[in-house]
Formats: structure tokens, C-alpha cells, sequence
């Protein structure tokens, strides 16, 4: 019901929405459940194990029950708390969990099924057989509890993340908050002040109180104009603090477009921040506690700030005939508050004896609410007192347990809280998160004044520390009313009183727990699943801990607390994640040639970060196959050209150039004579190989180290650690020029003659020999040829700087055409070198060593070198380590699959039998026949034999004859040309 | 015989503007990394001052003006950008032409620090990130460097390979920003 006169909404300007397919209408500023409140609507949706009627139970982010869908299709966002949805034009929202609708809900049987659900039903119960769990039982009992659902489609909204830097961040805009945050301001500092509802203020906006004579409000709205005006501010409503981490990290979600219907090109939904600050005060004020009492879940029961809040912020009373129940003088407000907006206050039923009375309503004292009645909705509650029970009409219900301190995030830090029991509450323990001190509510101060006064002292505080200085302030005047409290967590009866409202855990439930002895807090939470629910207990956890107290014969502090982790409200993992996905996942490198090889029809394939050809299809090629197979056959014939630029490049450079590759290769490089290439391979610390490449001497103390595309990021590391932490007495410096330069391999019988079409100055065996290489004029431009080959052919890599490397691109692909040759792309590249024998992190994959590969030798005796040592580990070198062959198929079967694993011909094929594993395989065409590169066990004395290749999960049986893994001019008399 | 033709690495992504934001390439010139060897810094940084007019720079700084700037690139690594490095200096230091390694864009307009407070995981408000400062850090997920070059206007870079993730990121950003008008 709407109440004239009363609350910060705009009646000019009304707002139709849809709820559950009926439209109402609210004001700007209503947030759906104000709304909803205003337009008679109690019930907001079902609970999530028993699907009882549910209404509103707060006005804040804490809220349990009215949790509903917003938007519809792919967009459609569940979970989201009526409480902080702001209505738009053209909002459509829907409650959740029931079927078919929210007033029949057919799912309500689960209520009656009550008696058998309890506290640890379903560990007892679902037992056996183990089968039925995941395809019986948790299917059903997931349809039938529950909360809002995805639509499955991909959601097209945008979210955004962000980092923010601050000296001083203030963490709620509530009186504290505001005072700490102008005080900071006046000074100097850098200051953020996050506020999670709309409109900041607090608790100022949901009383009747006045600051410095003017009310709340006014007061609120001076102080924004003032902070708003200043550059050193930061003003972030809609902003949830969700979580503290280390050095001052903050983590926040901003909610930047639930509240408007307009979702413009680029505007995000929510945006996720990561703020650092300095310092940080804690003003996030105080969660009020219901009164577990039976049936206390029914709709029109509610805490009793938030009846003054839906009356004084929203100007909605949630009844025409209100009840009041609690332990402290709110009760006194509450009803005042209610009987000058005109409501009629049928009773305050104060549990304590020695309470205040009034002349304007009746004053129950030493009295309890024990139970509630109405269809869907609060019709009565029944009163016990000493002489007897009395049922008392009413449509609303405002309750009080008191307030617990919001001291979520100083325990994200493994802090826990101090039990403070003048208040019945726990606060804040100082320090607990490095560089915040709380101020006001959130810290146990419950006045208005006190929350004032301690806003502004935190600020005072930390502007020293921080080495700000700035005018005092006076403190304005506002009320300062003591806080008098009697515990009142439960009231005795029979039936189920609510404790955790959002996953259904009753008082019940938590003796019970105690009674199977779990007894220890935490085992309470997870037996009962109290505080499991996504409002992470916020409006239960103290008054659960006080139960299971109670029952264990324990105090509350004795108890302690679960574990408060963030986020302190849910965030959803599309924000977390914002940008990430598409596009955005990982950046996307692309060579010079790109462009050209997409056009023509190239499919690319991912090698790390970079995107590679895998081949060139032709007219009337139909499988990738076909093109595979013309590549290779044109690179042996004639000549191709592949782009090799992703490979790593890295600038060596300084007097101890030399010295400093003699220690990271396991071969020598100190003896490369300049304008020569040499084969190197490096190893790892424990003496496995870890890349291998080529390195040319450029010059006496220059020379140029390639790297696989994959390993090139992890060796140019490796480089810094090696020269940064273990030889640092070395005069040398690491530059990674792979992006510097365009690479091509030219590779063919015919490679010679198409560079010299290119070369300013041609080129022969005589000055170009084998692993020769040096600077080189390309068409006027200054480039590095070098006689390295991949293939087995007669081959060059030629480099230019990248801005060329399109262009060049361009006219070697038509100097090869011409030539008869052409592109080739990685499976052809792949099926060249599985000829050649030559390895890729298929065979160096992190579990082989120098010996292992057939390079044993390699590992330089005149020399030490990382991983030597530890290479020489005996088990390293007996006899039975698998070792790299070849394998030709011999039987009926012709198909090598990579991954198969190999076994003698007459052995059984099981793991014990196992004699070794394939790496790569490929079908030459040179050869007419598949090709595999394998480790087998002893491999390299057993060439001639057969073995058998079983794909245990493709079901392929081959065998095959061990033979040398050079299948291909094992001579290499091609390379030389 | 042909010629090579030169390509930039943003060539047809850029330029963009959106909102009051525009998105540029720059050509920078040479750009050069220079790496002092052992004990050469000092001397480095004399004949760097007399041949292109700044000294090196200390970490998180860069020294020089538009057209010749010294950019402190990470450990013990100098990235000198504009000019070609005088015959003076390499005697002093490891240099290496990284000219076609870096595409060189200008973030510009008012909100541009908004832009990059989406990617950048460092402080660049303007009373913490002036002239003269630099940061090597990430821009999203690619690692870049970043230097303010007048008001509202800050110098990027990053892998050439990287432009078109580089141009993706940043419109996102940029379009982030102008949303929220």
C-alpha cells in the first residue's frame, strides 16, 4: 500500500512493469519490491526445498526470499533479489521455482513430506544402490529445489572489468561511511566511495532521522553535492565491495545497466573492478536479525528495519494492520514511525519485561510471537505470555532479533570476528584486513551519532597515517540513542521455526545436527546446508550459531563462527570473466602472410598464440589429403614456400655471448665459426630435453638462437633465469627479434634458382654451402639468408624486416608457381620431416632425454651444461628405455595412429606388455606408405624387427617393422644440393 | 625485378575513434632496443645524451621528447624510439633493430585513461602516471608498453603480431567508456 507524503521516489514519473505477466505500475525510484509492496503483492516466490509461499524479508542485498527472473531468452538473468532491482520502463520479471505458477505450486507437496526431509535426509536416504545417485536421485531432487535458471542460449550482453587506484577506499555511503569519506576528501586524499544500493545514504534514507536539524536526507544529498564537486572523489553507487584480498586488492561489482531497459552498441551490463587502495574504511553498516519462531517464513513477515525502510525510503506501508515484534527499542521506532504515516499499529510485542510503554498502541511486555497463520500471507500471529496465548489479526509482521555487524569482509583475510555482548553481536577484530579499520553500524556503533563520530575518526585516522592533514570537522548533531538488548534468538515451541529462510534449515534442524553430533560450527553449516544458499547466511548465521550453542551447552563466542568468504554477494561469472570470451579469450598473433594465405583458402591452425596454414587446397581438391600429399611431392620436385616466422628469434649479444650458449645447449657453440648455423639442442635442469633449434654466429660476439613456435616464450625465460640468476657474471643481453623479422622457408631442388630471381647478388654451393648463413640484399632491401633445411631438400630460410613480409610473401608464392612449386602449410611441413625423422615437441615432449632421441652424443664431454649431470642418471641410460624409432606398417592393416601403443607381435596387448608408444605419424607420398615416429623400448637395436601397434581406443591393430626413423635419403645428400 | 612493398602493422584497422576517443597509428621511426653491457651504463647514457639529446632511463621512466624518446623497457632494456642509434652507442650496449617488431599506436582524448583502466592493471591516473613516466605492464592480456605523450594522450605498444587483438581490446574498452557518456 502506497502511503502519501513519505519516501524519495518520483510520483511524477510512474513506471509500468510486468510481474509473473501481470503489469503494475510503481514510481522511478521503486525498486520491485517496493513496487510490488505497493501494489498489494505479498508474495514473491517459493522456497527452495519445501516451495513455501514466500515474501519479501529485508530491503537490502541480503534478501532470501524474493529472488526472481529478470528479462527473458538469452538475456534472461535468475537469481536476482527484488530487493535491489530497480524498475524500469518495460522490466519483466518472473518468480522461480514453482510450478505451474507461483500461487499453486504443485511442488508444495514437498511441504507436507516435511517430517522426513530434515537436517541430513538425504545422506541417510540416498544411500544405495550407488547407481541410482546420478541417474535417478539428483536429477529429481535438483528439479524439485532450486533457484532461477539460465536460458542455455549465450548470453549477448556485454560485461566489462576495470582497475581503479585510490589512497582511501570507503566502503558503504551510510552515515560513516559519508562522514569518513568528506573528511578524506576535504584533506587531499584520493577517495572512492562504493555504495551497493543506487542511491547512497544508508540507513539515512530508511529513517526518520535528522542530521544537523534537517532530515536525513537533505543532509545525505549536501554532503554527495559537496564529494560529487571534488576531483579527488569517486562516487560509485550500485557498487557491491565484494571481496578483500592482499595489498589492499578490493574486489567490486558495479551493476551498470540492470537499472534501464536501454542496453546501448557497448555499454555493459556489470562491470567488474579490482580497486588498490592505501587504506580502506568499513561502513557497511548492519544486517538486521529475523526471530526464529514457528512459522515465521509467511509472507508479510518481515525484519522490522525494513518495514521503516519500504515506509520511509519507497513510501509503502507492507500493511494496513501491523504487528511489531523484537528485543530492542526499534520496535518503539518501528511503530512510531507506522502510527504517523497513518497505519494502524495492532500491537508491539516486546520480549523483554522492562521495555517501554505507550500511550499509542498496545505494548505487550515480556511477550512472543510463537506462530503465524493465513493462506499465503500473514493473516494473524498468536502471542504467548505468561497469563496464556493470544491470536492477534494482522497483514504484516515487523520483527527484530537486533542487528548483526556487516563484518563479512574484514574476514576475507582469515580474520574472525569478536563476539561483543553488550550488543549480542560480533564486530570487526582490528587488523584483521591489513589497512581497514570499520566505522559506524558495521562495527557495532548503532546511533546515529555514533556512526558519525566514528566515520569521522576512522578518517582521521588513516589521513595521518597516510600523511594527509586537513581542517577538523565538527561532528554534525543527530540522535544517540543507547542500544538496549535482551537475547531473543528463537522462541521455544513446537513446529518449524526458520533460521536460514533461503535454503529451509528450521531450529529443528540445527538441534538436530547437534544431536547426530556435529557439533562443531562448521559441520552444522554442512549438515544442514545453513548459510549455503547464495545470500551466504547473512540473515541466519549468528542466530544458527546461537542455537547450536544453546544445544551444546555452549556460549556463542565458545561456538565461533563459519568462515565469511567472498564474493560478499553473488557475482555472476560472466562479469568475472568480462571480455574473455570470443575473441577476447587470448590474443591472436598473425604473421605478415595472414591475410594472404586466408584468401587463398588456407584453414588456419592454431601453434600457441599464432595462426598457421595448415594447407592450401587447389582447385578440385577435395581433402586435405589431396593437398597435403601435391605440397610434399612439390617440395621434393620443385620448390615450396612456407612461412616460418613463428619460430623464435632471439638476439644474442655481448663478450660472453659464446660462453653463455655453451652453457645452455648441451653441444658446443663456442666453435661455430662466423656466418655458420649449427643444430643445437638445450635440456632442462633435470637433464630432459627442452627445445631444439638452430643458432647462427653473426658475428664474433653476435649470434641469433631460433626456438620452436611453442617453446619460444619458455626459452627466452629460460635464457633470463640462466643469466639473471644462475651466470651473472656474464656480459650478455637476450632480444627477442621474432617479431622483427618475416621468415620463408624456401625448400626444394629448385630453391637456389628462385632466390637468385630475388637476391641483389646470387648465390652458390660455393659461398651459400650447407648451414651457411649472413646478411643478404633482397630486392634492395637488407635481409639474412640461411641454408637451414626442415624438409631434407636443398633448402633457405629468408628473412626481412616484417613490414616486407607480405610483399615478399606475395612474389615467392609466384616465383614458386613458376617454378612449378608453390605454398605448402603445416601438415605438409609435418609429413617432410616425420620422412627426415626429424623431431617436434611431439617427440621432445618433456619426458625424453639427449639419449632417448637418438642425440646422445650430442651432449658435449668438454663442456658442463645445464641438465648434463642430471642427464647422466643411471636409470636414464639402461637398457629397456624406449627410444626413438621409425615404423613402417608390414601387415594387412596400413593405418599408424599417433598415441597408439606398441607391443611384441605375439604378446597379449595389456599395460604390463607395453613396450612403448607412437609420436607422430604421417602418409608420404614420397614413400607410398603411412610413416610413424614411436618410442620403443630398446628401439635402436631392434630395426628389422616386428612389432604390433594397437589403438586400444580405435580399435586399430597394425604391425609394423622397426626400422631406422630417417626413412628418407638417410644419406642426406639432397640437403647439400 | 619487383619492389617490396612496406606495410604498417595496423594497416586497414586503424584508425577508430569512438566517442571522443580516437585510436591511431603512429610511425615512430627506428625503434631500437639498447641494452648496456656490463658496466657500460654510465657511459651509455653520456654518449646517448650528446648523440640523440636524452639520458637512460631509470625504471618506469622514459627520457627524450616526441621524435626521440628513450623508453625503459624492462629489465636493464632501453627501447630507443625515433631515431636511428648513433655509431657511438654500440660500443656500450647490445642494440638490436626492433623497428618492424612493435606496432606504435596513440591512445587520445578525453576519458582515454578510462580506456585503459579497463586493460591495464596499473596506476595511470594523471597525478601518478605523468610525463616522463612509463609502464611496462599488460594491456588486457598482451604484454605492452604504455607512455603518456601529452594530456590525454598515451603511447602504446605492442607485438606487431598482436595489432588486431591490440585494436579488438582497446575498441571494447573504448566502446565501455563512451556508454557510459
Amino acid at each position: 500500500m502506497r502511503v502519501g507524503g513519505k519516501g524519495l521516489i518520483d510520483r511524477t514519473d510512474p513506471v509500468s512493469f510486468v510481474f509473473d505477466g501481470v503489469t503494475y505500475s510503481g514510481f522511478q525510484g521503486d525498486t520491485l519490491a517496493s513496487a510490488l509492496l505497493a501494489n498489494g503483492v505479498r508474495l514473491m516466490g517459493r522456497s527452495f526445498k519445501y516451495h513455501r509461499p514466500r515474501g519479501v524479508l529485508t530491503a537490502g542485498s541480503e534478501e532470501p526470499n524474493a529472488l526472481v527472473t529478470v528479462g527473458a531468452g538469452a538475456a534472461q538473468e535468475p537469481n536476482v533479489r527484488a530487493t535491489m532491482q530497480e524498475i524500469y520502463p518495460g522490466l519483466v520479471a518472473r518468480s522461480q521455482n514453482r510450478w505451474p505458477s507461483l500461487s499453486l505450486d504443485l511442488m508444495a507437496v514437498n511441504d507436507l513430506a516435511s517430517p522426513f526431509l530434515g537436517a541430513g535426509f538425504y545422506y541417510k536416504t540416498f544411500m544405495w544402490p550407488k547407481s541410482f545417485w546420478e541417474k535417478l536421485y539428483e536429477p529429481v531432487i535438483r528439479r524439485a529445489a532450486g533457484l532461477g535458471a539460465l536460458s542455455g542460449a549465450d548470453n549477448a550482453d556485454t560485461y566489462e572489468s576495470a582497475y581503479a587506484f585510490c589512497d582511501l577506499l570507503v566502503i558503504g555511503a551510510g552515515p560513516a561511511g559519508l562522514m569518513a569519506a568528506l573528511q578524506a576528501a576535504r584533506a587531499g586524499a584520493d577517495v572512492i566511495l562504493a555504495d551497493e544500493n543506487s542511491r547512497m545514504g544508508g540507513r539515512l534514507l530508511a529513517e526518520s532521522f535528522e542530521v544537523d536539524g534537517k532530515p536525513g536526507p537533505v543532509w545525505v544529498d549536501a554532503v554527495l553535492a559537496e564529494l560529487g564537486a571534488l576531483d579527488n572523489v569517486r562516487l560509485m553507487s550500485r557498487t557491491t565491495i565484494a571481496g578483500a584480498y592482499d595489498q589492499g586488492t578490493y574486489a567490486a561489482l558495479e551493476r551498470v545497466g540492470h537499472h534501464s531497459g536501454r542496453r546501448t552498441g557497448g555499454a555493459p551490463l556489470e562491470t567488474y573492478w579490482r580497486i588498490v587502495a592505501k587504506r580502506s574504511i568499513l561502513a557497511a553498516g548492519a544486517l538486521e536479525r529475523p526471530v526464529a519462531f514457528r512459522n515465521n517464513d509467511r509472507p508479510g513477515i518481515m525484519t522490522a528495519g525494513a518495514v521503516r525502510a519500504y515506509l520511509n525510503r519507497w513510501g509503502v506501508s507492507p500493511g494496513r494492520n501491523v504487528t511489531v515484534f523484537g528485543n530492542t527499542d526499534d520496535i518503539h521506532r518501528t511503530a512510531r514511525d507506522l502510527l504517523d504515516a497513518g497505519i494502524h499499529v495492532a500491537a508491539v510485542i516486546d520480549s523483554r519485561h522492562d521495555g517501554p510503554l505507550s500511550d499509542d498502541y498496545p505494548v505487550l511486555r515480556g511477550a512472543h510471537v510463537c506462530d503465524s497463520s493465513g493462506r499465503k500471507g500473514l493473516e494473524a500471529i498468536t502471542v504467548r505470555r505468561a497469563s496464556g496465548e493470544e491470536r492477534i489479526q494482522t497483514d504484516c509482521l515487523a520483527m527484530t532479533g537486533g542487528w548483526n555487524p556487516s563484518v563479512h569482509l574484514t574476514c576475507h583475510m582469515n580474520g574472525r570476528p569478536t563476539w561483543q555482548r553488550e550488543i549480542e553481536a560480533f564486530v570487526p577484530t582490528p587488523g584483521a584486513v591489513p589497512g581497514m579499520i570499520a566505522a559506524g553500524a558495521c562495527n557495532g556503533a548503532f546511533s546515529t551519532a555514533a556512526c558519525l563520530r566514528q566515520g569521522a575518526t576512522a578518517a582521521e585516522e588513516t589521513l595521518t597515517e597516510l600523511g594527509f592533514s586537513g581542517p577538523e570537522m565538527a561532528i554534525p548533531r543527530a540522535e544517540d540513542a543507547p542500544y538496549v538488548i535482551t537475547p531473543l534468538w528463537a522462541v521455544p515451541g513446537k513446529g518449524r521455526a526458520w533460521l536460514d529462510f533461503q535454503n529451509d534449515v528450521t531450529v529443528k534442524d540445527v538441534k538436530q545436527a547437534a544431536t547426530e553430533n556435529f557439533r562443531s560450527v562448521e559441520h552444522m553449516k554442512r549438515y544442514t546446508t545453513q548459510g549455503m544458499a547464495t545470500d551466504q547466511g547473512k540473515n541466519s548465521n549468528v542466530a544458527a550459531l546461537a542455537v547450536l550453542a544453546d544445544a551444546t551447552g555452549r556460549g556463542i563466542p565458545e561456538t565461533g563462527t563459519t568462515t565469511f568468504r567472498p564474493p560478499y554477494a553473488p557475482i555472476a561469472i560472466a562479469a568475472l570473466g568480462a571480455g574473455a570470451e570470443g575473441q577476447g579469450f587470448r590474443p591472436q598473433r598473425f604473421t605478415t602472410s595472414h591475410s594472404a594465405s586466408v584468401n587463398r583458402g588456407a584453414p588456419m591452425v592454431e601453434a600457441g598464440l599464432w595462426y598457421r596454414p595448415s594447407y592450401f587446397p587447389e582447385a578440385g581438391e577435395t581433402t586435405w589429403r589431396q593437398s597435403c600429399d601435391r605440397e610434399v611431392t612439390m617440395v621434393r620436385e620443385a620448390v615450396g614456400i612456407c612461412d616460418v616466422s613463428t619460430l623464435g628469434k632471439i638476439d644474442i649479444q655481448g663478450p660472453d655471448a659464446a660462453e653463455v650458449l655453451d652453457f645452455v645447449y648441451c653441444n658446443m657453440f663456442s666453435s661455430l665459426k662466423v656466418g655458420r648455423v649449427r643444430y643445437g639442442l638445450m635440456l632442462r635442469e633435470d637433464g630432459f630435453v627442452m627445445d631444439d633449434g638452430t643458432t647462427a654466429r653473426l658475428a664474433d660476439t653476435h649470434y641469433l638462437m631460433t626456438t620452436t613456435t611453442a617453446a619460444a616464450g619458455d626459452v627466452m625465460k629460460h635464457l633470463e633465469f640462466v643469466h639473471q640468476g644462475l651466470r651473472p657474471e656474464l656480459d650478455v643481453s637476450f632480444t627477442s627479434v621474432t617479431e622483427h623479422w618475416a621468415q620463408f622457408a624456401v625448400a626444394g631442388p629448385k630453391s637456389r634458382d628462385l632466390l637468385n630471381g630475388l637476391l641483389d647478388h646470387p648465390i652458390d654451393d660455393e659461398s651459400w654451402p650447407f648451414m651457411a648463413c649472413g646478411p643478404v640484399t633482397v630486392m634492395g632491401v637488407q635481409g639474412r639468408l640461411f641454408r637451414i633445411s626442415f624438409s631434407g631438400e636443398h633448402a633457405y630460410e629468408i628473412a626481412v624486416p616484417a613490414r616486407y613480409g607480405a610483399s615478399l610473401f606475395d612474389i615467392l608464392a609466384e616465383k614458386a608457381a613458376a617454378l612449378g612449386g608453390g605454398l605448402y602449410g603445416m601438415e605438409a611441413l609435418n609429413v617432410l620431416r616425420i620422412e627426415k625423422g626429424f623431431i617436434t615437441h611431439a617427440e621432445i615432449h618433456g619426458r625424453t632425454t639427449a639419449y632417448d632421441i637418438g642425440m646422445g652424443r650430442m651432449v658435449s664431454q668438454k663442456k658442463d651444461c645445464i641438465g648434463k649431470t642430471m642427464s647422466e642418471r643411471p636409470g636414464l641410460e639402461q637398457p629397456g628405455r624406449e627410444r626413438l624409432v621409425g615404423l613402417k606398417p608390414i601387415g594387412e592393416s596400413r593405418q599408424l595412429l599417433a598415441g597408439a601403443h606398441l607391443y611384441d607381435e605375439a604378446a597379449e596387448p595389456v599395460r604390463v606388455n607395453d613396450q612403448g608408444y607412437v609420436t607422430s605419424v604421417c602418409f608420404s607420398p614420397t614413400l607410398g606408405s603411412m610413416l610413424g615416429l614411436a618410442f620403443l623400448a630398446d628401439g635402436p637395436d631392434r630395426h628389422g624387427e616386428v612389432v604390433k601397434m594397437v589403438d586400444h581406443l580405435r580399435g586399430v591393430t597394425t604391425l609394423c617393422e622397426v626400422v631406422n626413423p630417417v626413412f628418407f635419403d638417410p644419406e642426406g645428400g639432397r640437403v647439400r644440393g | 625485378m619487383g619492389e617490396l612493398i612496406a606495410k604498417t602493422p595496423c594497416e586497414g584497422l586503424l584508425p577508430l575513434n569512438v566517442g571522443a576517443i580516437s585510436l591511431h597509428e603512429v610511425d615512430a621511426g627506428a625503434i631500437y632496443s639498447v641494452t648496456p653491457f656490463k658496466g657500460h651504463r654510465e657511459a651509455l647514457s653520456q654518449v646517448l645524451k650528446s648523440a640523440h639529446g636524452m639520458t637512460c632511463p631509470a625504471a618506469n621512466r622514459a627520457t627524450g621528447k616526441a621524435g626521440a624518446r628513450a623508453i625503459w623497457f624492462g629489465h636493464s632494456a632501453i627501447m630507443l624510439v625515433g631515431p636511428t642509434p648513433d655509431a657511438s652507442l654500440f660500443e656500450h650496449a647490445a642494440i638490436v633493430d626492433q623497428s618492424d617488431a612493435w606496432a606504435v599506436v596513440r591512445l587520445e582524448g578525453a576519458g582515454a585513461e578510462d580506456v585503459l583502466a579497463r586493460l591495464v592493471p596499473v596506476d595511470l591516473r594523471p597525478a601518478h602516471f605523468k610525463r616522463g613516466h612509463t609502464a611496462r605492464s599488460l594491456l588486457f592480456h598482451m604484454t605492452a608498453s604504455i607512455t603518456p605523450v601529452g594530456d590525454t594522450a598515451f603511447q602504446i605498444m605492442v607485438f606487431r603480431s598482436m595489432v588486431g587483438s591490440l585494436v579488438h581490446d582497446l575498441k571494447r574498452a573504448m566502446e565501455g567508456v563512451a556508454a557510459r557518456g
